[in-house]
């Protein structure tokens, strides 16, 4: 399909693929527009004195918020102490949920000891723990890492071990009659067949893994968009804390995509 | 006398639950000669795909004995072909498995998929193919480790009527060029009549068997074998049987 022959097209296909690109088009700046509008609105509204900028802030001041934190050299900071956080927790969780899950697919008897500790560990509000996190890793970087681990690394666990399991059981009894080992059952059927749940398991922790980032930095941290959002909030610089909450939108989107990405680059294979 | 690739004497299978055990087959004394094509036909839920896990070695007997020469390839309701792998890497798997890495095994396969019409498709990923065509790469799957026995497990049920006369006669005509011996189970009294030299007429649960039967077409084309007299003289027979 990808093959586009243009001398064979006929004057209707053209019509067609125009239309659908027109109506591409228009999608995207309606999109552009509604945030233009929206943006211009809050902005008015601030202008004009119908809200109190103070409390609502608006886009000039969110500007010059950020460009304020770029002056004083702190900006880059900020935002790479959150991403190193995120994106280290958002590795470790996925690793290590990968690596349980495939334990316990392997084990039935292991499966069936851990279950209710999941299930209770899964339940339980990881927001919980700051307390003890605070006082057995301190109020450094290494806290956060390891709320965000907690945060993802369930979800992980539980998404991958459902995937594994629910690997098609007659494929699984063709490889046996074929004479495959455990191992290779595994390595050929349910690795493979399980790279769709992966990759959705992946959009899921890219959303936990901020949460576990800035709820860390909500309860310990001195750096970070997390820190700068509750600083903010705590002395009332409300542009502060707009500004740390579009520059975490940007990044989260951003990570989001990447992770889209991938999607395309690992499933593109399976329907050529 | 023609070797015995397959033999169960006096074979029992009971199956365990919570709820209690269910004997599955019991009493199964059959064998598969070298070279034949059997079919079983039973009503369903009878224990045919327990005959199958039996004779593929996959489950134990709870008593009496299976005995089987040489390997044996498995061919399932669905191609099972995997999404993923390209067909060429579909048809590979079995050596893979097996931990055979010889460029001769992987010709062999090639072979048999350009022989079987195939060949164009070799680079393509199963949804490329039609129904037809991706159970027909499923049986060469099975025949390129070069199995002495192949096990059927109603391999057409699942393809729709027209696909599934086309599909009955390639594989008849494949197993026969490869000269295979073929176990095959099925509930489809007309499929068993078009391809078996021999069908065995399973009971109700626990399944023994019935009835055992030599047909005797001179004609091996399974389209053929439908417009024979003796085709709907072997039907009657066999739904009477099934039906008692």
């Amino acid at each position: 399909m990808k093959k586009t022959n243009f001398t064979l097209i006929s004057p209707e296909h053209r019509r067609y693929l125009r239309k659908k690109r027109r109506s591409a088009l228009l999608v995207w700046l309606l999109r552009a527009g509604l945030l233009a509008l929206l943006l211009g609105l809050w902005e008015l509204t601030a202008d004009v004195g119908w809200t109190d900028p103070f409390l609502s802030s608006s886009p000039s001041r969110i500007a010059a918020a950020v460009a304020g934190l770029y002056a004083d050299g702190t900006l880059f900071y900020h935002i790479g102490t959150t991403l190193w956080e995120t994106l280290a927790g958002f590795a470790l969780s996925t690793l290590l949920g990968c690596g349980i899950a495939l334990a316990l697919w392997w084990s039935d008897t292991l499966r069936a000891v851990l279950e209710p500790y999941l299930v209770v560990l899964n339940a339980l509000p990881k927001i919980a723990l700051g307390p003890l996190i605070i006082i057995w890793f301190g109020t450094g970087s290494t806290a956060i890492l390891f709320m965000t681990v907690l945060v993802g690394l369930i979800v992980a666990v539980l998404h991958m071990l459902t995937a594994f399991l629910s690997t098609d059981k007659n494929k699984v009894l063709l490889l046996r009659s074929m004479g495959a080992t455990k191992l290779q059952i595994l390595t050929k059927l349910v690795v493979p067949a399980s790279a769709p749940s992966f990759i959705s398991m992946l959009k899921v922790n890219v959303g936990m893994a901020w949460i576990g980032s800035v709820m860390g930095e909500y309860i310990v941290s001195r750096a970070g968009l997390g820190y700068l959002i509750v600083y903010g909030g705590q002395v009332f610089k409300l542009d502060l804390v707009m500004a740390s909450t579009v520059l975490l939108c940007i990044l989260a989107a951003g990570m989001y995509f990447l992770v889209a990405l991938l999607e395309k680059f690992l499933v593109k294979d399976t329907d050529r | 006398m023609k070797r015995e690739i397959l033999r169960f004497s006096e074979v029992s299978y009971r199956y365990h639950t919570p709820q209690g055990e269910t004997a599955a087959v019991e009493g199964l004394t059959f064998s598969v000669e070298e070279g034949s094509f059997v079919a079983v036909i039973g009503p369903s839920g009878c224990g045919k795909s327990t005959l199958l896990s039996l004779a593929a070695g996959l489950m134990k007997p709870s008593s009496g004995k299976v005995e089987r020469t040489g390997r044996c390839g498995y061919m399932l309701q669905r191609d099972e072909l995997f999404p993923w792998r390209t067909v060429e890497k579909n048809l590979f798997l079995p050596l893979e498995v097996r931990g055979d890495r010889t460029k001769e095994s992987r010709e062999r396969a090639r072979e048999l998929a350009v022989k079987y019409g195939l060949g164009d498709f070799l680079g393509s990923y199963p949804s490329r193919l039609s129904g037809g065509m991706r159970q027909r790469a499923a049986l060469i799957r099975t025949l390129v480790t070069e199995p002495d026995l192949l096990l059927l497990d109603e391999p057409f049920s699942a393809l729709d009527y027209q696909t599934r006369l086309k599909v009955t006669s390639d594989v008849a005509a494949i197993l026969r060029g490869e000269k295979k011996t073929a176990l095959m189970i099925t509930h489809d009294i007309s499929e068993a009549v078009s391809l078996a030299d021999r069908v065995l007429v399973l009971s109700r649960r626990p399944a023994r068997v019935i009835a055992s039967h030599d047909l005797d077409f001179e004609e091996d084309d399974p389209l053929k074998r439908r417009e024979h007299p003796a085709f709907s003289r072997w039907f009657e027979v066999l739904w009477k049987e099934l039906n008692a």
